[in-house]
């Protein structure tokens, strides 16, 4: 195992500029994510780790080492690539150990080394197996278990899960942590679905346009994003938001909805503004978590537009400030269409935003 | 009836006109093959004879044993014929699989300047009939002293299959995923090694049928080498065929017997090599 360290990494094609200079130091053992949508430069990232793609500046390194310019062979890193990459000509041990017979390892070796990946992993039945003979779930153990097999010093994992169907995804999830848990290896991981990198990374990195926006916990980057932009990519369903100018110590909003400056913030008289509150955060007076008896509850009348009921919990859309809200109902009852509710707005929980940068006005 | 067994009954009756339709088609197909073979052990007369006979009253192996029987008792050079066609035919395969490898995993995988141009230029060759070439060829390879040589037909014939090789094996890599490659780099092969380890096995079913299309463009190419070879040094077998006619005479027995002689080892290659054109081998490489 090792760190990883990336400093002002850098990647161009031609004139487009997909990574811009990023820093990242990635701890021996840690679980980092990176996410954001398509086109953000993790996968670039990634790919430039494993040394797929040429570094066009700064700097990688992989414990000590700069390996800007060695090829993959050489960085000792695996990757669990998204189509999982199995050799379809190959057995799943063939394809296990294919790395170690590679580096000349002898077939007792290999051997004992695949058996003890396929042990971890419970696919020990499917060894003799081709790759077309094995379902979504159990290629994706396969392609896990080629990647340990080689003891690597980092794991790579490019969006390994999407291919899976949302109950095998969960499970596979929950292995995945648990397989970190037990190797205690250094993993970076890109995924585009946020719950995944919520639930499984030590730390959450999210890009956008090719520079990284936040890094931090699970917790910070939910309950403290930098930017309005990590703020509705974290999160399900996301935050909402509207923009209010600050008149008076208040937020106006451009429909003449009115709500105080939520107590966490100070606000310059005429700012532009936007306000974001998480579904979490407001709820029909009953139905939710949160500080009900708080000091910054505004409370309104408000009708359903609609209602999604998902069984433990409802979701309400409404509209609030000329925004079309969702509202998270805990211990849910019948909500009928137009139904007018009384909304606990919990502004203690509240995020502002600078309307032109989009940067978090929390000190 | 009711509407079940009728539809069974309509569904047995369409398998069954299906069956005969193809057996007519293959009937069709295969007779001009059965007819060489049966034409090579009967008398011209029977092969002239009008109406035709279908079955013949006399079988006999005199058209074989005449050909081997040497040149001045009714036979032809036809050893000297068959080392001809074996050496072009197998060489120019060979060339031509290398470079069709080359080119297409060239096509297959890099981005370079004027790849679609090149790409069509190559296709565009394809649409020049053979024959057309024979004149300005004959004139090139007597100018540099190619004329009746092993090379001057290695060289013809590789250059009329090379688009071919690279157009089919290009297509099979393109089915041939990128991340196996990149997987196996990382899995700490070279680039080379992930060549050949992955990519090569995957698309071995393109190879193939590319390298059996090329063995028997040359191997039954005629036009092209009947300008180009002149002696038993280079004639391959489909100019032997010549040597059954004569000024006022066709041998038609012997020429059948001659192309029965040409076609075994064509049917054995293909036959050997077909194992190798499962195609579907990439399956279970990716999700799906």
């Amino acid at each position: 195992m090792a760190t990883l360290t990336l400093s002002t990494l850098d990647k161009k094609y031609g004139g487009f500029h997909a990574v811009k200079g990023i820093d990242l130091e990635v701890a021996d053992g840690e679980f980092v994510a990176l996410v954001g949508p398509s086109g953000c430069g993790k996968s670039t990232t990634l790919r430039m780790i494993a040394g797929l793609e040429d570094i066009s500046g700064g700097e990688l390194r992989i414990g000590d080492r700069v390996v800007n310019d060695l090829p993959p062979r050489d960085r000792n890193i695996s990757m669990v690539f998204q189509s999982y990459a199995l050799y379809p000509h190959m057995t799943v041990a063939e394809n296990m150990g294919f790395s170690l017979k590679i580096a000349g390892r002898d077939a007792a070796t290999i051997e004992t080394a695949v058996k003890e990946a396929a042990r971890i992993l419970d696919i020990e039945p499917l060894l003799e197996r081709r790759p077309a003979q094995l379902s979504g779930g159990q290629r994706q153990r396969v392609a896990m278990g080629r990647a340990i097999v080689r003891d690597p010093d980092v794991f790579l994992f490019d969006e390994p899960l999407s291919n899976l169907d949302a109950k095998l995804r969960g499970q596979m999830r929950t292995e995945i942590k648990q397989l970190h848990a037990r190797l205690g290896s250094t993993v970076v991981y890109v995924t585009h679905d946020q719950i995944e990198a919520m639930t499984l990374a030590d730390r959450i990195v999210i890009m956008r346009g090719g520079v990284i926006e936040q890094v931090g916990t699970p917790d910070e980057v939910f309950n403290r994003p930098a930017s309005r932009f990590v703020a509705s990519f974290i999160g399900s369903p996301p935050m909402n938001m509207a923009e209010a100018t600050v008149t008076r110590g208040a937020l106006h909003f451009d429909d003449g909805t009115e709500f105080p400056v939520p107590p966490a913030f100070t606000v310059a008289e005429g700012r532009r503004v936007v306000l974001g509150l998480r579904p979490d955060d407001i709820y029909p007076e009953g139905h939710g978590i949160h500080s009900e008896s708080g000091h910054a509850v505004e409370r309104r009348e408000l009708p359903v537009a609609l209602s999604e009921p998902l069984g433990n919990e409802t979701l309400l859309f409404t509209e609030v400030a000329g925004q079309n809200w969702t509202a998270r109902m805990l211990n849910p009852r019948m909500v009928k269409r137009g139904e007018v509710l009384r909304f606990h707005l919990d502004l203690s929980r509240a995020h502002l935003f600078d309307a032109e940068t989009g940067l978090t006005l929390r000190g | 009836m009711d509407a079940n067994a009728s539809a069974r009954l309509k569904k047995r009756g369409s398998a069954w006109a299906l069956n005969i339709a193809l057996f007519i088609s293959m009937l069709i197909i295969c007779l001009p093959g059965l007819w060489i073979v049966l034409n090579s052990l009967r008398p011209t007369v029977e092969i002239m004879a009008k109406p035709p006979v279908w079955i013949p009253r006399e079988l006999s192996f005199d058209a074989y044993v005449d050909m081997f029987s040497g040149v001045g008792q009714g036979g032809i050079p036809v050893i000297e014929y068959f080392r001809n066609s074996v050496i072009i035919a197998v060489t120019s395969t060979i060339i031509s699989l290398a470079i069709g490898m080359s080119g297409g995993y060239a096509f297959a995988r890099y981005r370079f300047k004027g790849k679609s141009a090149w790409f069509l230029g190559l296709m565009l060759t394809r649409t020049v009939p053979g024959i057309a070439l024979s004149l300005p060829l004959f004139f090139l390879y007597a100018k540099v002293g190619l004329i009746d040589t092993h090379a001057g037909m290695i060289i013809a014939y590789t250059a009329l299959n090379v688009p071919f090789t690279i157009w089919l094996i290009d297509g099979f890599f393109r089915q041939v995923p990128r991340d196996l490659a990149e997987a196996a780099q990382i899995d700490g092969c070279t680039r080379w090694q992930a060549f050949w380890q992955v990519e090569f096995p995957l698309a071995r079913p393109g190879i193939a049928s590319a390298g059996i299309f090329a063995f028997l463009t040359s191997w039954n190419e005629f036009a092209l080498a009947s300008q180009l070879t002149r002696s038993t040094d280079s004639k391959t077998l489909p100019v032997g065929l010549l040597d059954y006619t004569a000024e006022f005479t066709i041998d038609w027995r012997g020429m059948c017997a001659l192309a029965v002689v040409m076609i075994i080892p064509a049917l054995l290659l293909t036959y050997a090599v077909q194992k190798h054109l499962v195609s579907g081998l990439t399956s279970g490489a990716i999700k799906g």
